[in-house]
């Protein structure tokens, strides 16, 4: 523990720590542009100079390790003809373009500058120029203001894992770039505007949209995907200008997936902004809540519990599933799914549907095993952990990581080791030498993802993964290695609800053959998109289909009553992640025209309906939240979850494994209408670059 | 003046033939094994007595830089040394000789130095100008490896020890030692934050020494004839022989090892035959190579050539290469040629040389033809101070450093232009 | 010319292999390096590509480099951008080579790119017929300045006419003597030699 002093200041460090971070412990600002505290430390910047006693020239203080007896001075003379010689250089060749800079405002070299900068310029020639450069629909470069930090090349090749990143040639000429363009292939490709310190890396969808200042802030949570990343969504009016991630050490730690970061335009396009009721002449016209409260109320009248049924889909909030799971309850439906996919899990203990170890916990893990998962276009923040934890791992012996299912690329290295249930029975009976490297790892990581769990056979799958956990040692009183890994946002806190059919219910394939057979008389789907709606026939033939949700997808297109509801940034919402981790969504906009949050509409709707829901405000509801379990009142906890037997024995198939996502950037009704999606398509997955560049 | 009998370098000019033969027949590679046998402690305390500071332009003791390799592997990691050859310093032409006219006497130096520092294995890494060059070593390699002077039991002692040859591919910045590590990685040549140094995290992160040419190929003759031969001669902490590459404007430009602290004055008049138009037709030398600050007649009349003496009037031995240049000369594009260069070779990474670099060749440039104002001559300086000890590597420093001793021995000539300029226009 | 940036489109061939014989040098080159470091043979891979097509290196040569050593292309473009000696785009038969740099500029460099101007037609920067010109940093032959590195050779102790002469040489198809134009035989002062006199065998020059 090496004690050094710092402007008269002692301090005593862990060894390892650089002078940068025990200036910062002591509260002390450094400044600096390169340095990055989740990156590797080039000290090219140089803005973090500080004078060390006994050494004629300042130091890289984010580069120079803390050791004892050291004397460093951040305020002297010549600490601040260091920063200001840096600062100037840095400032020649910058384009004094700030009012025309989306950077404006929240700018490193701005900020900076005002505090070290000189008030004038020495700097008689001529600036330097430098191309644009393409790196896909995403990303928008003005390469003249970038002062060669080197911070995205480095995030490319160390968090995301994609090297496509670089700085080609050299001295002044030297340019950050592809080299050949090309889109970047990333799915976390965003977090490299974050991290520009200057305006050379700004988000392409929102150039020239608006000014920091000009936008309210809202911390909330992001529902496309499960991993529960916590963002910001900025907003101007009643429209979402931009989501940013916020730091959450345990969740995202300050990363977002490009999904999430940039599918927000979906929240403008193609929204149900009013009630629909689809009339005699078999057209859906607009209409009143209390002309489509009437309408449903009319279709409901006498229909008994049992020929009603809801199914819950992959976005949805605990607020609105209790809610919907209390109105069936009421008229006396047991069928009730929130497993639009058909996965054959929840019901047992909340173990074997939780991701246990956790995504902090990852980092711990010594061995991995990935059943029918693709945790790069299913959880991105997980396979960003997994990449981690492998990286910092001993490059001689690096974290075994293993792929049962497609083999695909994770951007680290993986053994795959077969494609389907053959080769899990073969691991699980150890057959197959993989089941020695879990069997000697001291913290092993089973993770079994949706293309393992939605099939038929999902509960002997599910079974056989967790009888494998078991044998290899992964379930432990300090350690859960068993892990179910999540792609909807909803579906953990629909199964903590408790969303899934009652006694003698019907679940989702349950609910679609019913209607096939006519022995359904109204079907409602709360946010459910992705299920074969030939299931409910033509319009006026099958089933009565109520669609509550906001977008105008699949389930709207075959509705017979439509109930315009509220997306995640327009409520106040509770989401629990697929580690479990219950947090709350807070409204950022209100919804479009008519349209209403979700638990209000069912709370409306319940009075014409004859059974009133005994809950008048949020606060109630919640309350009834955590009287239907306690966990929904655990907010940003993990709750220890107990062991215990889930899954079912039988037969697994010989099909191999395929993930449920196919297309990363097109996944949900908001994804799926947003434009800035559809171009990551064509330009990323399609490689064809826009046009109009 | 150094006798023959003191030359280390007997084939400097070529006149005998590389092979191994005729390299033995001067005495390369004779009873190289009963200096190995000499051990490791016993080479390292030899070269220490010597004095030898390293011939590349730091001029750090060579025995001592020997002594911080690791005693013993830890976990198995192997150790280097690296020989730079990759001279590039404006001025600097020795090595070359060394490589294409005494290949043997550097592999034998290396070996040598291999043991001294407990390393297994050495790379040469020389410029990719230097084709011929590199062949030449290439060949010598070949013809060590058959004669079993290398490889596994090298020259019968029970020494295993490699050498490799690896050519650069232009970039002066790769002869900066760690940029040279990273270059002979595969990578960019971007010199490495220090600490860690070399000794300790090296070539693949082993521990590493990196030596000049000349420093290496000096070892096996101060092993034969003993270290206090060698610091016998120049002065106390600049002892030895030294070659000195005399270009610019002289008589006879050439390379001549000679004593250290040899007066310039006499090197230059003894060897290369003397100042263009006689001494007094001197208008200033730069004695080390580009990187060192140009130093006026009234300074060379009386200077000694070696670490101390060119240190006491604000220069540096740095590689022992005299530019000369005479009173014809245009000094300012003598050195704003010289911020091309640096300009040219700055590898990028740290700002106040990849942007000061270009400033100072822009401002210069100007200057030179006077459309500048006096006060930018201040602001030249504390540019060329801005970049000074800012940056990770010595390259800053270096192409401050010549700009700086324009400023400081020819301002008024620099005026002269400003004022002459401003006459004429108006 | 750019230093960093790859050739047009147009320019660049579809692929690039190495030959069988290369291929074998390729082996002789990566043994060289740890098995686990083979990296460090990007720069003699990338040369041995550069020779084998004209003296450029195209894209898909530098793709086939990162191929072999399983490196991300990105990285073998940013090595084949820093160094000068890696040709991006392509270059006549003689790639003529003026250093600029101060030791060869106070002997006369001016007076060589005058030669090799009017000469070759080229200007710095240029290419005219067989001939590549550019300008370069120091090439370390400074006491025999000014010189010219033609390909992989040096010509030194150049002045006007003498560097006229090499290139007509060249022009005519013939191979000039390389090295000193002047008749010295290394670095030794013209005058003849101050030191080592009696080693000099006799017959040679200097």
């Amino acid at each position: 523990m090496p004690k050094l002093t710092i402007d008269d200041m002692e301090i005593e460090v862990e060894a390892g720590t650089s002078v940068l971070q025990a200036c910062e412990r002591l509260g002390i600002e450094i400044p600096r542009f390169c340095y990055h505290d989740r990156l590797s430390v080039p000290a090219n910047c140089r803005m973090c100079l500080v004078e060390m006693e006994k050494s004629p020239k300042p130091i890289a203080s984010c580069a120079m390790p803390a050791s004892e007896g050291m004397v460093i001075h951040t305020d002297s003379e010549l600490t601040r003809n260091a920063r200001r010689g840096v600062m100037e250089f840095l400032l020649i060749n910058h384009p004094l373009d700030c009012p025309i800079c989306d950077q404006g405002g929240e700018c490193d070299l701005q900020d900076q500058a005002m505090a070290y900068g000189f008030d004038h310029s020495r700097f008689q020639e001529n600036k330097r120029a430098v191309t644009e450069k393409y790196l896909g629909p995403l990303i928008k470069t003005f390469m003249t203001r970038c002062i060669h930090c080197t911070r995205c090349v480095r995030f490319a090749d160390e968090i995301a894992g994609v090297p496509e990143m670089g700085a080609t040639g050299r001295g002044e000429h030297m340019e950050i770039g592809t080299y050949i363009e090309q889109a970047i292939t990333s799915e976390m490709s965003g977090n490299m505007i974050d991290i520009c310190p200057v305006g050379a890396l700004t988000s392409k969808p929102y150039q020239f949209h608006a000014r920091p200042w000009e936008l309210k802030r809202v911390e909330t949570i992001d529902v496309l995907d499960a991993v529960g990343s916590n963002v910001r969504v900025d907003a101007r009016g009643g429209e979402v200008m931009r989501v940013l991630p916020r730091l959450h050490e345990d969740v995202n730690e300050e990363w977002i997936s490009d999904k999430t970061r940039f599918a927000y335009d979906g929240l403008k396009r193609r929204r149900l902004d009013r009630p629909y009721v689809r009339g005699a002449d078999g057209k859906l016209k607009q209409a009143t809540w209390s002309e489509a409260f009437a309408a449903l109320a009319a279709r409901l009248n006498g229909v008994p519990g049992d020929r009603i049924a809801a199914i819950a889909g992959d976005l949805v909030d605990v607020e609105a599933v209790v809610a919907l799971k209390d109105l069936m309850a009421a008229l006396g439906s047991p069928h009730t799914d929130c497993r639009q996919d058909g996965a054959a899990i929840g019901g047992g203990p909340r173990a074997g549907y939780l991701f246990n170890t956790s995504i902090a916990g990852i980092e711990d893990a010594d061995a991995v095993l990935l059943v029918g998962a693709n945790p790069r276009h299913e959880a991105t923040l997980i396979n960003a952990r997994i990449r981690k934890t492998w990286l910092a791992s001993d490059a001689r012996a690096p974290l075994p990581v293993a792929q049962i299912g497609e083999a695909v690329d994770l951007t680290f290295r993986t053994q795959h080791l077969g494609t389907g249930p053959e080769t899990l029975q073969a691991v699980a009976d150890g057959a197959h030498p993989f089941f020695q490297v879990l069997k000697d790892a001291e913290r092993p990581m089973i993770v079994v993802g949706m293309g393992a769990l939605a099939r038929p056979d999902g509960a002997a799958v599910l079974a056989t993964a967790r009888r494998l956990a078991e044998s290899v040692g992964a379930i432990g009183d300090d350690w859960c290695g068993f892990n179910v890994l999540h792609a909807a946002a909803g579906r953990v806190g629909a199964l903590d609800a408790g969303f899934l059919p009652g006694p003698g219910g019907r679940d989702v394939a349950g609910i679609l053959n019913g209607a096939r057979e006519g022995a359904l008389d109204l079907v409602w789907l709360f946010g459910a998109d992705e299920l074969d709606m030939s299931a409910f026939g033509a319009p006026g033939e099958g089933p009565v289909v109520v669609y509550q949700g906001h977008h105008g997808d699949r389930g709207a297109a075959r509705a017979d009553i439509i109930l315009p509801g509220a997306a995640y940034t327009e409520k106040a919402a509770t989401y629990v992640s697929l580690e479990g981790r219950v947090q709350q969504a807070r409204q950022a906009v209100f919804p479009p025209g008519e349209a209403r949050e979700d638990w209000k509409i069912l709370r409306a709707l319940s009075e014409p309906l004859g059974h009133r829901l005994p809950y008048d405000t949020l606060a109630q509801l919640r309350a009834r939240m955590v009287d239907l379990n306690p966990v929904f009142g655990r907010i940003n906890t993990l709750v220890p979850v107990d062991w215990g037997a889930f899954g079912a024995d039988g037969a697994m198939d010989a099909a191999p494994f395929v993930g449920p996502v196919a297309n990363y950037y097109m996944t949900d009704p908001i994804s799926r209408a947003s434009e800035t999606m559809a171009r990551c398509v064509d330009e990323i997955l399609g490689g064809q670059r826009a046009a109009a560049e | 003046m150094l006798k023959d009998d003191d030359r280390i370098f007997t084939n400097l000019y070529g006149w005998q033939g590389a092979d191994l033969a005729a390299s033995r027949a001067r005495g390369i590679w004779d009873d190289t094994k009963a200096l190995i046998a000499l051990g490791r402690e016993k080479i390292v305390e030899e070269v220490k007595t010597s004095g030898l500071r390293g011939r590349g332009g730091a001029g750090f003791p060579t025995g001592m830089k020997w002594s911080f390799m690791p005693k013993e592997s830890r976990d198995g990691r192997p150790s280097y040394l690296v020989i730079n050859a990759d001279e590039s310093e404006p001025g600097t032409c020795k090595d070359r000789d060394i490589l294409r006219y005494e290949p043997h006497m550097l592999l034998e130096g290396a070996l040598l130095a291999g043991v001294g520092m407990g390393a297994s294995a050495c790379y040469i890494y020389i410029r990719g100008e230097f084709y011929n060059e590199g062949s030449a070593v290439d060949r010598a390699i070949a013809e060590a490896y058959e004669a079993g002077l290398l490889g596994r039991n090298a020259c019968g002692s029970g020494y295993d020890y490699d050498i490799y040859l690896h050519r650069g591919a232009g970039a002066y910045i790769c002869g900066e030692e760690t940029a040279l590590l990273e270059s002979l990685e595969g990578k960019k040549g971007q010199p490495r934050n220090k600490p860690p140094f070399p000794a300790q995290a090296g070539l693949y992160g082993c521990p590493t020494t990196v030596n000049n040419v000349e420093t290496i190929a000096v070892v096996p003759d101060i092993l034969r004839r003993g270290g206090a031969w060698f610091a016998g001669i120049g002065r106390a902490r600049n002892s030895g022989t030294k070659v000195f590459c005399i270009s610019g404007h002289v008589a006879q430009p050439c390379n001549v090892e000679e004593a250290m602290s040899i007066p310039l004055k006499e090197l230059i008049e003894r060897h290369a035959g003397g100042v263009r138009g006689g001494w007094d037709n001197l208008l200033g030398i730069i004695p080390g190579g580009s990187s060192v600050p140009v130093i006026p007649k009234d300074i060379c009349d009386t200077v000694l050539m070696d670490f101390d003496s060119l240190k006491e009037v604000q220069t540096g031995l740095g590689t022992a290469a005299v530019i000369v240049m005479d009173k014809s000369t245009d000094i300012v594009e003598a050195i704003i040629r010289l911020s091309h260069f640096y300009m040219h070779e700055s590898c990028g990474q740290c700002t106040p040389c990849r942007e000061g670099t270009g400033w100072m060749w822009r401002v210069l440039r100007r200057m030179a033809k006077g459309r500048a104002s006096i006060e930018e001559i201040d602001t030249l300086y504390q540019v060329t101070k801005q970049i000074e000890g800012h940056t990770i590597c010595a390259l800053g420093d270096a192409a401050a450093w010549p700009v700086q001793g324009l400023i400081r021995h020819f301002r008024p000539e620099l005026e002269r232009r400003i004022l002459d300029y401003r006459r004429q226009a108006a | 010319m750019s230093l960093g940036a790859p050739a047009a489109d147009d320019l660049q061939p579809a692929s690039f292999a190495f030959t069988p014989e290369n291929r074998a040098r390729v082996e002789t080159i990566l043994q060289r390096y740890p098995a686990d470091r083979q990296d460090s043979a990007v720069l003699p891979l990338l040369d041995l590509a550069q020779r084998q097509h004209d003296n450029w290196l195209p894209r898909a040569a530098m793709d086939h480099v990162a191929e072999i050593l399983d490196m991300p292309k990105i990285r073998v473009y940013e090595v084949a951008s820093f160094y000068t000696m890696l040709n991006k785009a392509p270059v006549a038969k003689h790639f003529v080579q003026i250093c600029r740099t101060t030791p060869c500029w106070l002997c006369g460099s001016d007076e060589v790119e005058r030669a090799v101007r009017e000469t070759t037609g080229a200007a710095p920067g240029e290419t005219v017929g067989d001939f590549t010109v550019v300008e370069v940093e120091c090439l370390g032959a400074c006491v025999n300045a000014p010189m010219v590195q033609i390909n992989d050779d040096y010509y030194e102790d150049l002045d006007y006419h003498r560097t006229v002469q090499v290139l007509e040489a060249l022009k005519r198809g013939e191979t000039p003597a390389i090295g000193s134009q002047t008749g010295r035989h290394g670095s030794e002062p013209a005058g003849g030699a101050t030191t080592l006199t009696k080693l000099r065998p006799a017959g040679t020059a200097g």
